[in-house]
Order: C-alpha cells, then structure tokens, then sequence
C-alpha cells in the first residue's frame, strides 16, 4: 500500500479529479494550501501597500492505494495537472503502515480497495 | 413656446430619484459578483463600478447630447455637447442639468447591464473601451428615438422608464459579445457555481430599492404618474417572485434563493416599460406573467453553448420584451392620460410596441458587433486560457477579493 500525495494547481483540479475517475481511482481526500515551487511571485497593490505574493493557492491531494494502483493514479495526475510551466506542483508516493477503514474494522488492501456497490451506497 | 418654472417639489422628488439609481450600478455589481467564482469577483464588480466612471464623463462629454438635445429623428444634435447650454434653467419643470444628471444614471447601468453576459473572461481594458464607446454609439440614439423627440417617440412607443433602450437594449448587445468572445473555457465542462449568494440577495434588494428611482423618477416629477409608476415597481415584482418560487417548487420542490433574486430583476425589468401606464391590477399580472418565459429561457439557454454567463438575456430581453410588448395590451388611457393598449380598444399600440423592440434589438446587435470587431482590431478582447484559470482578479487588477495576506511580502514603496 502507499500513500500519494499529489500538490496541484487549483484550477487543474476538476480535470485531475477526471483523470482519477477515469482510471477507477475512487476514495480521495483534498485541502486548500498555499505553497512556493519556484514559480515568478504575483504583485498585488492595495491603495499604498504593493505585496509580492510568494504563496500561491494549492490544492494537496491525499490517495491512499494499493501497490496495482500506484502507476495508474500516478500517470492520471501527472497527465491531467500538467500546464508545462513551473508551478504545476508534485507528487509523492510514501509507504503506508497499516490502514484501516473505520465502518468494518477492515485492514490493508481491503481497506483501501471500494466493496462492490459501495459507490451506489452514497 | 413659453419656459415652464421650476417646481420645487418635483426637483426634490428627482434629486431623491437621481441618487436612488445611482445606487442601481453598484447593486448590479453585488447581484453579479455573488455569481461568479472567488478568483472573479472583483473583476466581475468592477465591470459595473467603473460604468460610473469611464460611462459617465462619456455621457457629460458627448452622450448626453446625442440623445436629448433638438436633432433628427435619428440623432440629436451638439448644442449641448461637454453640458453646454446645461445650466439651472428649466427643463420640463426641474433644473436642465438635473435632468441631464438622472438620464446620465440610466446610461451607466444599461452598459453595465452588459458585462453579465461576458464575466470571467474578458480583459478589462477592452471591456472598457467597449462599454465607453457603446454608450456613445449604441445607448445615445436609441434613448433619442424613445426619449429624446426621435422616431419611435413619434410613432408612439411606450417606453415609460426603459424596457426597450435600457434593458431590450443591453440584452440584444450581451448576446453579441457572448457570442464574439465565445465561451468561458470550463463552460459546460466543470461546474461553475455561484461564490457568494448572499452578495446576490443585497443586490437584488438593493437593485429594487433603487428602481423606485428608475421608473418612479420616469414621470420627471412629483405627481401622480410617478405615484403610479412607484406603486407598481413595488407590486409586479412582488408577483413575479411569487409565480417564480411557484416553478421551481414544481421543479425542484425546493424555492432557491438564486431564483428569487433573479425573479425579483426580472419583475423589475418586466414593469418598466409599462410602469406608469398600467393600473396595479394589470402590472401585477404583467408581473407574474413575466415570471414564465425568463424561467424557461434560463433553463433552455444553460443547456446551450451559448454562454451568457448570468443569463442577461433571459432576465432582461426576455422580461424587457415581456414588459414592453405587454405593455401595449395592458395601458389604460384612464391611468396614463396617452393611450390605451389592445385589450382596452387599441390593438394599434400592440403593433408600435413590436416596432419599437424589433428596432431596438437590430440597431443594438449591428451597433455592438461593429464597435468589438473595430476594438478587436487594435487588442485582443479575450484573456488568454492561463488568466482565465488563475482568475481574473488578479490577472486584470493585481487584487485579491478574498486574501488572507498569507506569504505577502511588503515592497518598500519606492521614495526616490
């Protein structure tokens, strides 16, 4: 099992979250961050205040998959996040421990693999 | 011909109106800045904010003249061109320059009107550019032909506060420059949801405060006309929220408050052609019959490419057509002193009122196409794909609407 971690663009993330859907990735968890990769600082100016802004708006995604899933999720966020200039974000794959999901007491693989039918249970 | 004295109370009553649409064009901006997304709301409220500025002088300059100083049929003439002329003296029965201030109002809004149909992906100074020139070129004339001792005027058209120059007019260019600027770029393919519905509810709200100026203040006076005309800007909307929330009931078994903001502009815009020439009874209907068709077009117009993005078409062509054609079925010469409509014995007026649309619609779709192909010749009227995606707010105006200041660093401003 891993855990992947991508950052991306903000405006990327609906074709992102395509991508995923598309490569039957289901189960995911998002936050808005705001994070530095190199990429030029905006100017912003407030009446007299003139601001460069090095933070820009991120959003981090959290994938936690089975080891058959890591190429496909992988290839679906690098293919789907990409503008080509800096500033389209990173992805990280970190090994997982245990896992467990919280309504069965379910461990590891099944734990991170959809039950049949869980999709329409929502 | 004699010169009419000033009436104090009639000056009073439209130093009052002048003011309370004024406030129209920033309530515009609250009710479409709710609309858009975060990353476009100021940009999105600016497009109405700067109408006061850049539209404005323009009327001052030159618009105002177009439209209401002696002239053709078609045109009016230079002799109160940069307000020459425009003194303390009389028109009608205020003061000239107040008049030339309240109709000023009107311009502003009618070309901000416009920007709701092409948020999220014009570049600004284009978009200036175009609403300055079309207030001179589009909104003059045909607030002359109406207003101003033009042909339509002559003919016989009722158009007490604006369903066919303001509204008509705005809706039949918002579909031109949708159309020439093409799609946002996630239309129809994301989910494009409104940022701030709250900010919608106080524009609508005030919008409809304001409008007690816009057809209440049509009469030019403190009389019984704008008495009339006052009344039922409060009714017929009150009509058309009611059938409204009725639909999306049947629709959805829910009322949402995007649609009862929107289905109070759309009673707004359907009463104020007929304003000041229906009795109550009839401008309640007039309201909730304008409810229907704006409805439809709204769910018809999503399902299309065409992207005009908060729907200017179906709130004010749609209800402005609505208005002005009811117009002239619903008028009653008992209460307005001109003319009876067609189901008061004046099928004619029915007639005129279809004249006065159709020419409005031709004149402001040919004047618009014209002024963004000559502005396309000189710069680019689209942001690029990149800007769209990160925003507009801080692509076009270096501002962000809502910034935590997080990773701002201060520049020294440079003393040198």
């Amino acid at each position: 099992m891993k855990l992947v971690v991508a950052i991306i663009r903000p405006e990327k993330l609906n074709e992102v979250l395509e991508a995923l859907y598309r490569a039957e990735v289901r189960g995911l968890t998002i936050s808005r961050v705001r994070g530095h990769g190199g990429e030029t600082e905006a100017v912003e100016t407030y009446r007299g205040t003139t601001v460069k802004v090095e933070l820009h708006d991120k959003v981090r995604i959290e994938i936690g998959v089975s080891d058959t899933f890591v190429q496909p999720t992988v290839k679906a966020i690098l293919a789907a996040g990409a503008t080509g200039e800096v500033g389209d974000g990173k992805v990280f794959v970190l090994p997982v421990e245990k896992v467990y999901r919280i309504r069965t007491g379910e461990e590891d693989r099944s734990a991170v693999t959809p039950v049949v039918g869980e999709e329409s249970g929502v | 011909m004699t010169p009419t004295p000033i009436n104090q109370a009639d000056t009073a009553w439209m130093l009052v109106a002048t003011a309370l649409v004024l406030v129209m064009t920033p309530a515009l901006g609250f009710f479409y800045g709710g609309l858009v997304r975060a990353k476009n709301t100021l940009n999105t409220m600016m497009m109405s904010y700067v109408a006061l500025g850049f539209v404005g002088i323009a009327w001052a300059f030159i618009g105002y003249t177009l439209a209401f100083s002696t002239g053709s049929n078609w045109l009016g003439g230079l002799d109160n061109a940069f307000f020459r002329n425009v003194g303390l003296d009389a028109k009608g029965t205020i003061p000239h320059i107040l008049f030339a201030g309240y109709q000023a109002t009107f311009c502003v809004i009618t070309a901000a009107l416009i920007s709701g149909a092409i948020v999220e992906r014009m570049r600004f100074g284009p978009y200036v550019a175009f609403i300055t020139l079309w207030s001179i070129v589009v909104y003059a004339p045909i607030a002359h032909w109406v207003w101003g001792g033009g042909w339509l005027g002559k003919l016989g058209a009722l158009d007490f506060a604006g369903g066919t120059v303001v509204h008509i007019n705005a809706a039949a260019a918002a579909l031109v420059v949708a159309v020439v600027l093409g799609a946002r770029k996630d239309y129809a393919r994301q989910a494009i949801i409104p940022q701030n519905v709250p900010f919608t509810l106080l524009g609508a709200g005030l919008l409809w405060f304001g409008w007690f100026g816009f057809n209440g203040g049509s009469a030019l006076g403190a009389n019984a006309s704008a008495a009339l005309a006052f009344s039922n800007t409060m009714f017929a909307p009150m009509g058309t929220l009611v059938v409204w929330s009725l639909l999306d009931i049947t629709r959805t078994k829910k009322t949402t408050a995007v649609g009862a903001a929107t289905a109070i502009v759309v009673g707004l815009v359907a009463i104020t052609p007929a304003a000041g020439f229906v009795s109550p009874v009839s401008g309640i209907a007039l309201g909730a019959i304008a409810a229907v068709p704006s409805y439809f077009t709204i769910l018809w117009r999503s399902g299309t490419r065409l992207d005009d993005s908060l729907d200017v078409i179906a709130a004010h062509g749609v209800g402005g057509t609505v208005g002005a054609l009811l117009t002239g079925v619903l008028a009653q010469k008992i209460w307005n002193g001109t003319a009876d409509g067609a189901l008061f014995g004046n099928p004619r007026q029915l007639g005129i009122q279809f004249v006065a649309v159709v020419a409005t619609i031709i004149y402001s779709m040919v004047g618009t196409f014209v002024i963004l192909k000559a502005i396309a010749l000189v710069v680019p009227l689209r942001a690029s794909q990149k800007e769209e995606g990160v925003g507009m707010d801080v692509t076009q105006h270096g501002e962000e609407a809502y910034s935590s200041g997080e990773g701002a660093i201060l520049v020294q401003p440079d003393r040198g």
